[in-house]
């Protein structure tokens, strides 16, 4: 360094670095250095707010309804106190100050109409509670003392040890019980256990949606695979026209496919009028190709080949022929130039398809209502039946929640086997 | 053909099409010698590269026959023609690393792992890159793939070597040191090797032969010295090396020489080497080094020209002068340190021998 | 029974000329000028078109804006509720849906004798509507069913006539495929009904789990043969393919099968589930758009248009005062009445849908009803 520049910015008599006014080198950097900052983080600013108001917050709001519960202490914070005292295993109904302080609250909530809500609530628990709660309704307002023989009188259910136990074990305003419910658990009067049998059906649903996102996966893949070989090597005017056939079911409306398929496939449709046809299977033993697993495999197959087909064929295109060229001239045969040479190289894409297709058949629910019949519904039709029929949006938070748990894990498996770089869209 | 038995590789009367409607490849008859050093040199679309695609077994012969080893092998698969190649863009597979690059033809011929370490190790010697058995190719500059290509190409000791264009990629002075190292290894290894370029500087360099393409024929196939220094037309002429045409017409013959006047009505003295007789339209080559700025009577053409651009090049003084009506005629003057008075505008004689100068076929 | 006297009632059809109400319309102060109708699209909602707010609009000059989302009223509407923006004026849903919505609170509670008018006799609405009126929020418009409808043409059947609801359960005599509704409602109790159970007793059976059980038990006997439906077209699309040989579905469904489209099927009246549909304002209306819906209301809800929706659809009109009313059909000429759910040749043997249980009880049955299913 000359002695020139150092006069300008050089160590001055303290042993900092100085800029040409005189700043310590380091900070003025460090304000540069913001000023980018500032202007990458407004860049980015209004993506950022539409993520987190479209995504991040409805997720958050999904995450804390699986939990929350302050309906009860909110509708009856007298009776949630008073109950503290009573002692549920005791073999003997709350008492009378428990009934008084129930009426106080019951009248309010009725005057608020909450009563019924409280009673819907309840309900989850312990089927029953909403009839009770609206029965009880404006009989119950106008109780004298004693309260505790009033309420009996108005409904002997009032009268039962039950009852009062789901009231006390409701109280709290967090709860475990949706997610009991989800992985078919639940706390009763014994502690915590598994539900009969009988009435089991999450756990199962959600093995059997995992089952057929593989099945349905695997399918793409084999379909896919050689699809997008072909219009990978074909020339591009033929390959567009190819891909057009390929995007269409996206171009297709739902109602216009769910009605093709079950034109197709039904007992009387198009593939088993064809296959009695050609005299393969008898008209008497007409196959069952909808309204059970089967359909929902065909049918979400159908659906999300393209997004299998897309990265394949993304990859595909940038694997020059002269790699399969090369190994054949180096004396592999087809088979081991497409399994050692081409395949590899499209693992990529196959990742990249898998993902694609796994994650959305996990979530995918109109396709297997319309055409799955019972064994072919997912996991994703019961969190639909909960959240626009049955209205117990904390149970589908529930199931929300640990499906986006089970799909999170999966990712976490695949990049610790496959490595989540090892993932390209083209 | 039964002369040419014994011969690695023929090509006998073999076509080419693509589309049923043109040929690529017209009625090509070749023999490539063991161990030779075969260019096939051609601008792009002239047909070399599907030649060599023929060879290598992706593109099947339309017509004709290929042999090799005196086997007829339009029917043998790839993969069992035994051929190594070298690609334009390496082709190294990405996945592997250069070591299990060069083990698979290794493999795939079921070899034993010892056998393959000691080959892949003796093939990794011999392109210099002992230690870089582990790396994966996008780890390597382009001149190592390219010998790792190479090297991939000779593991497995085939007796014939394909390459397609392989120093495309590289730099100029990467380009010329990879022309010397292959030249080695054919050398060492006695393989013989078609090699496919547009370059003609590699061909000169590399090849014990070179077949000039173009128009899905060979113009011309011999020697690099001879190909220069004799082309047999005028495309030969013009694609190999600088090259002045002058266009003219016999009017006498006489023996292996003729007389030719151009246009202009000057009379030049020529080889008669690709001439239809007398009254027929020639084109002359002339090498631009070999015109003499200061002609002697050994000189039988002597020519006025006038100067009309003068290039300092270092070893050598670039004129562009006009001479019989043609003004893009190019005369190289050795830099001895003498002092040329050479001006532009300069209106002076020059002159040069009939020997070097080539009465060729006549171009439009 | 008052709801018996009422569906009686309904359809007690002696041709009288329907007296028009338009003129006591009264006058609409301080009301919006469009209105925002929630209803279920296709036939029905069109025929509330037709008989309801064509007229009004006409009179009034009301925009009516429909929006085709009652299958899902019930969540949007909480949906709406939460985010503090309601945007629908007048909604039309089944009575479960409109319990559970007053339950809830995001169904205003009316009270039908200030807002609606009376019938022609000067009876007041609640008595004429009776026991439709199931929920102090819901303001009814139609009686519907939901019953069997079976195909005409089985050659395997041997010219055999299902003329039983319990026939449904016999595959030895009736042989082929049925479909039914994935939901537990009605199959629970026909299933009981075929074991053995008298109506009378029907709830009690069920609310005990060994009741469940032998519902489904029964249903184990013909679950292999059975296709179960979601939504309401699919019965008749699965009737008019020969997918089935028989299959439950609204009654309204059938009617067109039958009669617009002339196929090969009958109906089996047999044990008829009725149902309530109507209106519920939602809660929480800006008084302007609320005065608007009361006023449509006391219109569209009088007995001759009631009557008059009848013409475009077969549904029973849910006030008593307005089935001397029904007519033909408004394109096909047909007398209506005998197609009507409540026409007495068609109620030797129904159930009325239990609001109150199903509200209680629909959860866990639910639950246990998709179990079985999947298994």
């Amino acid at each position: 360094m000359t002695s020139t520049t150092t006069d300008q910015i050089g160590a001055s008599g303290d042993g900092i670095m100085r800029a040409a006014d005189g700043t310590p080198l380091k900070r003025s950097l460090a304000r540069a250095l913001r000023r980018e900052k500032l202007r990458s983080f407004l860049l980015i600013l209004p993506l950022l707010a539409f993520i987190t108001l479209t995504f991040l917050m409805p997720i958050a709001d999904m995450l804390f309804r699986s939990v929350e519960n302050g309906i009860v202490q909110e509708t009856i914070p007298r009776t949630v106190v008073a109950l503290k005292d009573w002692d549920a295993s005791s073999g003997e109904l709350p008492s009378e100050e428990v009934f008084a302080a129930f009426q106080q609250d019951f009248t309010e909530a009725f005057k608020n109409k909450t009563h019924t809500r409280l009673g819907l609530r309840l309900n989850y628990d312990e089927p029953g509670m909403s009839g009770l709660f609206r029965k009880s309704g404006r009989k119950a307002t106008q109780l004298e003392p004693p309260y505790r023989e009033g309420f009996i009188d108005i409904d002997q259910d009032w009268g039962k040890l039950e009852t009062w136990r789901v009231i006390k074990r409701a109280s709290p305003s967090l709860t475990d019980g949706y997610f009991l419910a989800a992985v078919d658990a639940e706390r009763t009067s014994d502690g915590l256990q598994m539900k009969p049998e009988k009435e089991r059906i999450y756990l199962y649903l959600f093995w059997r949606t995992m089952f057929l996102s593989i099945v349905i996966t695997v399918s793409c893949l084999l379909l896919g695979y050689p699809i997008a070989y072909l219009l990978a090597n074909l020339p591009l005017r033929t390959s567009n026209l190819l891909m057009i056939l390929v995007l269409l079911p996206f171009w297709t409306s739902l109602l216009v496919r769910t009605s093709a398929w079950k034109v197709l496939l039904q007992q009387q449709g198009v593939v088993n009028d064809t296959l009695v046809w050609l005299g393969i299977i008898d008209t008497t033993s007409r196959l069952e190709l909808i309204n059970n697993q089967t359909g929902t495999i065909i049918a979400m197959t159908h659906i999300l080949l393209p997004f299998m087909i897309l990265p394949l064929f993304s990859v595909m295109k940038t694997i020059s022929p002269s790699y399969v060229r090369a190994a054949k001239s180096l004396g592999a045969n087809d088979w081991t130039a497409f399994w050692r040479v081409y395949f590899p190289q499209t693992v990529p894409g196959i990742g990249a398809g898998a993902i694609l297709v796994f994650i959305l058949s996990i979530g995918y629910y109109i396709t297997p209502e319309l055409v799955g019949g019972t064994s072919g519904i997912f996991i994703s039709n019961r969190i639909a039946y909960h959240i626009s029929t049955s209205l117990n949006w904390g149970l589908a938070a529930a199931l929300g929640t640990i499906l986006l748990g089970l799909v999170l894990l999966l990712f976490y498996v695949y990049d610790k086997i496959v490595g989540i770089d090892n993932v390209k869209l083209g | 053909m039964s002369s040419n038995r014994g011969a690695a590789v023929r090509f006998e009367s073999v076509q080419k099409s693509y589309d049923g409607e043109t040929l690529v490849v017209k009625n090509l008859n070749l023999d490539i010698a063991r161990g030779e050093f075969l260019t096939m040199l051609g601008p792009s679309g002239s047909g070399k590269t599907t030649c060599l695609m023929m060879l290598a077994g992706f593109e099947p012969a339309t017509h004709g026959e290929i042999f090799l080893n005196d086997r007829p092998i339009n029917n043998v698969p790839p993969h069992k023609r035994g051929i190594g190649m070298v690609f334009q863009n390496y082709a190294l597979f990405p996945h592997m690393s250069v070591a299990e690059n060069l083990a698979f033809p290794l493999q795939v011929r079921g070899m034993d792992r010892s056998e393959q370490e000691r080959r892949i190790k003796r093939a990794l010697d011999m392109v210099e890159l002992g230690r870089f058995g582990s790396r994966r190719p996008a780890q390597l500059s382009g001149g190592q793939q390219q010998r790792v290509a190479v090297a991939r190409a000779l593991v497995f000791d085939p007796e014939l070597v394909l390459m397609d264009e392989p120093l495309g990629a590289l730099d100029k002075q990467l380009r010329e040191q990879m022309q010397y190292e292959i030249k080695h290894i054919h050398e060492n290894l006695g393989v013989s090797i078609v090699y496919v370029t547009h370059d003609q500087t590699e061909a000169l360099t590399m090849s014990d032969r070179v077949a000039v393409f173009n128009d899905g024929v060979i113009q011309q196939l011999s020697a690099p010295d001879v190909l220069y220094e004799n082309p047999q037309n005028s495309f030969v002429a013009q694609f190999i090396g600088e090259n002045n045409k002058l266009t003219g017409e016999v009017t006498e013959m006489n023996g292996g020489q003729c007389k030719v006047r151009l246009e202009d009505g000057t009379e030049l003295v020529a080889d008669a080497v690709n001439v239809d007789g007398v009254g027929g339209k020639t084109t002359i080559s002339l090498r631009p080094e070999r015109i003499e700025v200061v002609p002697t009577d050994q000189h039988e053409n002597h020519v006025e020209g006038m100067v009309e651009e003068l290039i300092y090049l270092g070893d050598h003084i670039r004129v562009r002068m006009k001479v019989a009506g043609n003004d893009e005629f190019i005369v190289k003057v050795r830099n001895r340190g003498e002092r040329w008075d050479l001006e532009q505008g300069q209106t002076r004689t020059i002159g040069w021998s009939a020997r070097d100068c080539k009465a060729l076929d006549a171009v439009a | 029974m008052k709801l018996k006297l009422l569906l009686l009632a309904a359809t007690a059809s002696f041709a009288a000329t329907g007296a028009a109400f338009t003129e006591d319309l009264p006058a609409c102060d301080n009301c919006a000028d469009s209105m925002t109708v929630v209803s279920w699209g296709g036939a029905y909602q069109n025929s509330q078109v037709k008989a309801y707010s064509d007229p009004y609009s006409e009179m009034t000059g009301t925009k009516f804006i429909y929006d085709e989302s009652s299958n899902e009223a019930v969540a949007k509407l909480r949906a709406m509720n939460e985010a503090g923006n309601i945007t629908w004026d007048l909604v039309d849903v089944e009575g479960p849906d409109a319990v559970r919505l007053c339950d809830e609170g995001l169904a205003m509670e009316v009270d039908v004798d200030e807002i609606l008018a009376k019938a022609p006799d000067g009876t007041p609405p609640s008595e004429d509507f009776g026991d439709s009126l199931i929920s102090p929020c819901f303001i009814p418009q139609i009686v519907f069913s939901t019953t069997f409808g079976y195909r005409t043409d089985v050659e395997a059947w041997n010219g055999a006539t299902p003329t039983s609801m319990c026939d449904i359960f016999d595959t030895e005599k009736f042989p082929g495929k049925r479909a039914l509704e994935k939901r537990p409602k009605k199959n629970i109790e026909w299933a009981l009904i075929c074991d053995g159970v008298a109506k009378a007793d029907l709830y009690d059976v069920m609310e005990t789990d060994e009741g469940i059980d032998r519902a489904l038990a029964k249903l184990d006997t013909i679950k292999d043969d059975v296709i179960w439906w979601s939504a309401g077209a699919d019965t008749p699309q699965l009737l008019a393919d020969g997918e089935i040989v028989m299959g439950s579905t609204y009654n309204g469904r059938l009617f067109s099968v039958i009669a617009e489209q002339n196929q090969p099927v009958a109906m089996l009246w047999d044990y008829q589930v009725f149902d309530f549909d109507g209106w519920i304002i939602p809660t929480g209306l800006p008084e302007d758009r609320l005065n608007r819906v009361k006023n449509f209301l006391y219109f569209a809800t009088d007995t001759q248009r009631l009557a008059d929706q009848a013409k475009y659809i077969s549904y029973g009109p849910a006030r008593a005062s307005s089935a001397p009313l029904v007519g033909k059909h408004a394109e096909l000429g047909i007398e209506m009445g005998p197609h009507m759910p409540t026409d007495p040749s068609n109620m030797k043997n129904f159930i009325v849908n239990n609001i109150d249980w199903w509200s209680s009880y629909s959860d866990d049955v639910d639950a246990k009803f998709q179990a079985w299913l999947a298994r």
